[in-house]
């Protein structure tokens, strides 16, 4: 039952984790309409980041952190008004592909500096384990379990509550009829990639304390995982990125300690086609048909 | 006679190019790394002209091209490994096996997921091949991580005329059908798939029809590209092999065969010749893939050829 | 026995009534219209008797066989073809090619045969050809053959979806909105087209129009709708002076 427990509480925080990145998919979705399929090697630039800020330049723990997400929200916008914006009308699969133009860029570009051999990494999270009823839980995920609670709160509060929230959920509603109600809406979607890209680095900042290893590739099967917590909540959809995120990250957490460590990631990716197949629109998500 | 004088052209390039590749390697002006190439090449035309059939001509992406590629090498190489025919009838019917395997598994994954569309599609088949990744990851008799080895050579460059042939019928076959009511039904569900349905067209039908195609031919492919090597890992036929068929197509043309084979050529060849800067290829192919997008969709073409063409007329003008 | 029978066609949206309890018969060979202000429901009646969208009850019987549970494509090679009132051409492939796709299920051959270019391949496709460029001189089309659709000008690219909606040879022709867009000169000659195509093929047509010249000069007979629901329906100068079609249009 204990260990039953402890993976649950394993499966909580690599959801959490899952979840931060998956919220970053489904607003650029639900504002641009659009894959972000860079949106993993976000995570893997915030992970550099952190570990040259924080390392290399000896800046303390706390300003190093913020800094990070303040150069992922810049990455997230620049790639936005670079390769993106200039496709708002091409068709889907265009933007599709030069997303992943993008994700290959980044990944390959940080080989260049940073070299293929796997950098070991110290977590600057520093906080001792606690332990409830003889159930020990590892700092680190106290605190990821801990700042995903409190993102996602602000987030929440930031979407429904705040003029800029409002104006996100009408673009997209409608980006046109957004438009003529005075919305800026090139702001609005760069602010959404500001929003997603530093969900991201926090994301990243918590994934690399957990693996301690540093690698080129580290965002994309993450990435891919959120992508697929992300549509299985239904995309678009806040709540159902955090639900599918959590939901995930159980999954693979009970498939790898009770079904197989190598079929892992089968399982994960064989529930998301099951869900897709079933319901198509993810968990939580709406159907819109074509007008003909 | 116009449709005569495009199939004369066409011979004529086929055999002149075979005529070249036998001039090169009997003379020896090839040296062994170029040599080496020669299979790759018809290996990606494969399966790029397969790929081109799904994304470029049904209008589908799909990100597990390599998935059915490594379906067919280890099909096929098990084939090989486990039988004892004459060499010649050991690699045909092993490619056999290697293309009716992945078709299979095309029409497996094809049939539900079809019914999904554009980003959704995308992301499925990407999910697929990265689970038959990790199937053969964890599977006994394709021997998990270490793959299979020892696989008898019989696609490498000496036997260049076999992958020759079998690369010239994949894009003829490829050619002819879209080319016929089928390719045509197949672009029409791209271009609008609501008047397709409109006018009588089954639009699962030809999609399937598509993707089991291009599955078919990249699980030749891979059979081939098992038998040139000799070994073969699950980690061969990952994602990054999956975004390098597309890099091919997308520079190419999508929707242009004789794009896709100039543009296999030049994508395999190239890293040979910028060797030792094999970080600078990857980060060249992600440039170019972004490059081509932005020019061909972004509305810059248009305005380019518009500029153009007025100048053009300024100068006759003038 | 009519050609198409609709009755108590019904279909909501959420809580919204598309279409309520529609009812029309069309007599073979009948040139008849569908009109109705804007959010009338028009469309919807398209898009129920082509298989867009399935009725929540009703029945549709063409030519005594049932439509409803049908797929879009079976309902085409029932015998219905279409226009929409957004064009929808494919728009990469040829002028000639779009109605060769159209040609599809008419002109039959294995995919053997495209492979491995049997005789009955060639065969096909030259009866394709020909069968394609006949229909496309009717509209004019023919020296735009080559041309992709994408390049055709506004009034031509409606006439081309006619063009490809005939190919299919229905027994019944739907036409969404034709002269939507054209000025009155290209009206004019669409309703001579439409009168030319009606006797031509030997077909009935049922069409959307907000034209009212068009309407009046070309349709035999006329259901108005308005919220979902058949205001009246008989001959086309009845309908048009009846006060309370007026009303339906002009408000009280």
């Amino acid at each position: 039952m204990r260990n039953v427990l402890e993976q649950l509480i394993n499966g909580l925080s690599t959801g959490s984790i899952y979840a931060l990145i998956a919220l970053g998919y489904t607003m650029v979705y639900g504002i641009a309409k659009m894959i972000n399929f860079a949106h993993g090697d976000i995570i893997m630039v915030g992970a550099y980041a952190l570990y040259v800020v924080s390392l290399l330049l000896h800046i303390p723990v706390i300003p190093s952190m913020i800094l990070t997400v303040i150069i992922c929200a810049i990455l997230g916008i620049t790639v936005e008004k670079v390769a993106y914006k200039p496709l708002r009308k091409a068709p889907p699969l265009a933007v599709l592909i030069t997303a992943i133009g993008v994700s290959y860029f980044l990944q390959n570009l940080s080989l260049l500096i940073f070299k293929a051999t796997p950098i070991p990494f110290q977590s600057v999270i520093q906080v001792p384990s606690i332990s409830i009823g003889g159930l020990n839980i590892s700092g680190v995920t106290l605190v990821t379990l801990i700042i995903t609670i409190i993102s996602m709160v602000i987030l929440t509060l930031f979407i429904n509550k705040t003029k800029a929230g409002s104006a996100m959920r009408a673009v997209s509603e409608d980006k046109g009829a957004a438009e003529l109600m005075g919305i800026n809406v090139n702001r609005t979607i760069s602010m959404t990639f500001a929003i997603g890209s530093a969900l991201a680095a926090v994301a990243g900042i918590l994934y690399i304390c957990q693996y301690q290893s540093l690698r080129p590739t580290l965002g994309a099967l993450p990435g891919i995982k959120a992508f697929v917590a992300a549509v299985l909540g239904g995309i678009g959809n806040v709540p159902g990125a955090m639900l599918g995120g959590i939901v995930l990250g159980i999954i693979e957490s009970m498939s790898k300690a009770y079904i197989s460590t190598e079929l892992s990631d089968a399982i994960v990716f064989g529930v998301l086609v099951i869900v897709l197949l079933v319901k198509p629109t993810g968990l939580l998500g709406k159907r819109k048909s074509e007008k003909v | 006679m116009k449709v005569n004088k495009k199939i004369l052209v066409r011979a004529l390039a086929v055999i002149l190019g075979y005529a070249l590749i036998t001039v090169l390697l009997k003379s020896g002006m090839l040296n062994r790394q170029y040599t080496s190439l020669l299979v790759p090449i018809g290996v990606n035309i494969m399966l790029a002209v397969s790929l081109n059939l799904v994304t470029g001509f049904l209008g589908e992406l799909s990100l597990g091209h390599a998935g059915f590629m490594s379906i067919g090498a280890y099909a096929g190489a098990l084939f090989t490994l486990h039988t004892d025919l004459p060499d010649g009838l050991n690699i045909i019917v092993a490619m056999i096996v290697g293309g009716l395997m992945a078709a299979l598994f095309g029409f497996v994954i094809g049939v539900p997921v079809l019914r999904l569309q554009g980003d959704y599609l995308a992301i499925v088949t990407l999910a697929f091949g990265e689970i038959i990744k990790s199937v053969l990851n964890a599977l006994k008799f394709t021997n998990g991580p270490k793959g299979l080895s020892k696989i008898p050579l019989l696609s490498n460059y000496q036997h260049y005329t076999l992958v020759f042939v079998v690369m010239v019928i994949t894009v003829l076959i490829i050619t002819n059908i879209v080319d016929s009511r089928h390719g045509r039904a197949v672009c029409s569900v791209r271009d609008n798939y609501i008047a397709a349905e409109s006018i009588g067209i089954s639009v699962s039908r030809f999609k399937i029809m598509a993707f089991v195609i291009g599955a078919f031919f990249a699980g030749v492919a891979g059979v081939l590209y098992a038998h040139n090597v000799g070994i073969i890992k699950p980690t061969t036929f990952d994602y990054n092999k999956s975004i390098e068929i597309l890099v091919i197509v997308v520079l190419g043309g999508m929707g242009s065969i004789r794009g896709s084979i100039i543009s296999a050529i030049i994508l395999t060849v190239l890293p040979e010749v910028l060797r030792g800067a094999d970080n600078m290829r990857m980060l060249l192919y992600s440039i170019v893939l972004i490059a081509m997008m932005l020019f061909n969709q972004s509305g810059f073409k248009e305005r380019m050829m518009e500029r153009i063409a007025a100048s053009k007329q300024q100068k006759a003008g003038e | 026995m009519a050609l198409l029978e609709v009755k108590n066609l019904s279909i909501a949206f959420g809580g919204l009534k598309a279409v309520d309890d529609f009812n029309v018969t069309i007599e073979k060979g009948q040139l008849y219209g569908l009109i109705g202000p804007n959010g009338a429901g028009k469309t919807t009646v398209f898009n129920l008797l082509t298989g867009v969208y399935q009725p929540d009850s009703g029945s549709i019987v063409l030519d005594g066989q049932d439509l409803v549970g049908k797929a879009p494509a079976e309902i085409c090679k029932c015998g219905i073809a279409r226009t929409f009132q957004n064009i929808r051409l494919f728009k990469k492939l040829s002028v000639r090619d779009n109605v060769k796709v159209a040609l599809h299920n008419d002109m039959e051959y294995s995919l053997a045969a495209s492979i491995l270019r049997l005789p009955s391949y060639f065969r096909h496709e030259k009866a394709m050809n020909e069968r394609a460029m006949e229909i496309l001189k009717v509209f004019d089309l023919d020296s735009y053959a080559d041309t992709s659709a994408a390049n055709l000008p506004y009034g031509k690219q409606r006439k081309l979806e006619i063009a490809r909606a005939l190919a299919t040879e229905p027994k019944l022709l739907l036409l969404d909105e034709p002269a939507a867009g054209m000025n009155p000169n290209e009206t004019a000659e669409l309703m001579s087209t439409i009168k030319l195509i009606r006797d031509k093929f030997d077909i009935t047509i049922l069409l959307i129009e907000h034209d009212m010249k068009l309407v009046s000069g070309i349709c035999e007979r006329l259901s108005v709708l308005n919220f979902g629901t058949e205001l009246c329906s008989g001959d086309t100068s009845a309908v048009l002076n009846d006060p309370k079609v007026i009303t339906a249009y002009l408000g009280e």
